[in-house]
């Protein structure tokens, strides 16, 4: 599995670390309520296709970046430095 | 027909001709009062015990490739009773209780084999955690003692006793731990359950639930509509999949795990080996090869196969381990996916659809639960109330806050 970095290009699967779907960046916010908690920490839609989710290049540029990756081929269609996708339109 | 030494002396003496099939392959009915779906070890001893126990055999099984095709055939067969929070030793030495009878319940030879598992310390403190471990064993009756070095270099003169990383310092002893036929324990529960009038449906897909004011009513297959009164889900990695089928969803991930097996060899290795901290763990099959496995790979997947890292991982804590092993060659090597609960224990319960039950969350421990697993579901199933080795496995716990976290790992699926 090779992993396309927005800053440094296509590197070894070796160099990044996963943390998980990307949902994660969408902390919901302080008065959101219990449930939103609940949901935010705990239950994943874990699609049996294309799933977004965050990878750290931890031996490269250190960047955060959410890719679309198809969960029963494993092919990523897009990577994405995650400032980005903040700063942007989700 | 009743398996014995006789009927195999029998048979052997008139051309092995008279074995019949060991269940039915029936077309599905139009309803029935209970559908499992999913036709892995689970699947089947929650049929087997819903008939056995509750009498309840107007039940289906349905899976959509053949049965045993997945993780229940997939995985390194190990059995532990060795756990630690209060929810999962009762649970755990309660599917082992079952364990030590199954072949008798079953009248099938699952090849349960309690050769007693080893896991090892590398560390005072982690030597105290064996001893902690082992005496929670025994206070359930399931065996724990700890070994000294000297043991261990008596009971495993094979093991490198010189790695600087990782010296051993001890192991911690569970004799009633072992290993099991991982095929034969989903036949054998498929035979029982079939005697006793289940359908087992094979190659027979869920596509979807009918739901009527909130109360499932039938089920959606790639073989038409079957009406049931009740669904009980035992679906493993697909667990996601199916449950947004009938419109939730879990705290689960799907991950997939890698399994490796050696070509056979004379016997080595007399009992299961576990060091955790090079991620790796390896038992002798009775066929002679030697069958280990490390982590998770550690992303999201639904595809059964992994990736060479951790591949290469698991081959350098096995030769870091156990140098011998460097000779003996590979000769398969493969992965499953596991429904990887956010708290690392798994989850049987009522599901927000009502008479729609869930047996899931099992990562990658759910072999050696089967029995219990199975016990519990059925009971759950029958009665509407929890089985009370199994009472803990809630899905509110993950809002109450009552997890059930034996590693630590906090809500990290991948991690436990
Ligand atoms: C490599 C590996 C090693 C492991 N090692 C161990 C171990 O040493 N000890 C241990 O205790 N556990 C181990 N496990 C875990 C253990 O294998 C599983 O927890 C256990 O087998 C789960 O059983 P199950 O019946 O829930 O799932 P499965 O056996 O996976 O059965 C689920 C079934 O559901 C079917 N299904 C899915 N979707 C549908 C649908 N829509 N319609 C109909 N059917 C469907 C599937 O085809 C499958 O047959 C390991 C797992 C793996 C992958
Ligand atoms: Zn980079």
């Amino acid at each position: 599995m090779r992993i396309d970095c927005p800053n440094c290009g296509s590197r070894d699967r070796r160099e990044f670390q996963y943390l998980g779907a990307a949902v994660l960046m969408d902390r919901p916010a302080p008065d959101a309520g219990e449930q939103a908690f609940v949901e935010y920490v705990y239950f994943r839609e874990n699609p049996a296709g294309a799933h977004r989710e965050l990878w750290l290049h931890e031996m490269g540029c250190r960047s955060w970046i959410v890719a679309e990756r198809n969960m029963g081929t494993h092919e990523f269609a897009s990577t994405r430095l995650a400032a980005d996708v903040k700063r942007g339109a989700k | 027909m009743r398996y014995s030494a006789w009927e195999v002396f029998r048979n052997g003496l008139t051309g092995n001709k008279a074995w019949k099939p060991v269940w039915r392959d029936p077309e599905p009915k139009q309803r029935y009062d209970v559908v499992i779906v999913g036709g892995g070890g689970h699947g089947l001893a929650t049929a087997y015990y819903l008939a056995r126990v509750h009498g309840i055999r107007n039940v289906a099984v349905l899976e959509r490739g053949y049965i045993g095709g997945g993780n229940s055939g997939r995985n390194t067969t190990i059995i532990r009773a060795n756990y630690m929070s209060t929810a999962n030793v009762k649970f755990y030495s309660h599917c082992i209780k079952l364990w030590e009878n199954l072949e008798q319940e079953l009248n099938y030879n699952v090849m349960f084999s309690q050769r007693g598992l080893v896991a090892l310390g590398h560390s005072d403190g982690q030597m105290e955690a064996m001893a902690r471990r082992a005496n929670f064993c025994q206070l359930e009756g399931d065996g724990g003692e700890v070994w000294s070095l000297e043991e261990c270099r008596r009971q495993m003169p094979y093991l490198n006793y010189d790695d600087p990383r990782f010296p051993i310092y001890g192991a911690h002893w569970h004799p009633n731990g072992g290993t099991a036929r991982h095929d034969a324990v989903v036949w054998g529960y498929a035979r029982g359950a079939d005697r006793l009038g289940v359908d087992i449906i094979q190659n027979c897909a869920v596509q979807g639930f009918r739901i009527e004011a909130g109360k499932v009513v039938g089920v959606e297959t790639s073989r038409g509509f079957i009406g049931t009164t009740k669904v009980g889900m035992a679906v493993a990695g697909r667990s996601g999949e199916v449950a947004a089928m009938a419109g939730f969803r879990l705290p689960i991930e799907s991950h997939v795990l890698q399994a490796f097996v050696t070509e056979g060899l004379k016997p080595v290795l007399p009992t299961v080996i576990g060091f955790g901290m090079g991620h790796f763990y390896i038992s002798q099959s009775d066929k002679g090869g030697l069958v280990f496995g490390g982590d998770l790979d550690g992303y999201n997947s639904y595809a059964q196969r992994g990736n060479l890292p951790m591949m290469e991982h698991v081959a350098e804590a096995g030769m870091a381990l156990m140098p011998m092993i460097g000779k003996s060659k590979l000769l398969r090597s493969w992965g499953g996916i596991n429904d990887m609960t956010m708290d690392g224990s798994p989850i049987i319960d009522r599901s927000p659809v009502e008479n729609f039950f869930i047996n899931t969350g099992w990562c990658y421990g759910g072999f050696k639960a089967i029995t219990g697993g199975g016990d519990a579901f059925a009971h759950l199933i029958a009665t509407g109330n929890y089985h009370p080795a199994a009472d803990k496995f809630t899905l509110k716990r993950f809002e109450t806050g009552e997890l059930i976290d034996e590693t630590g790992a906090g809500p990290r699926p991948g991690r436990h």
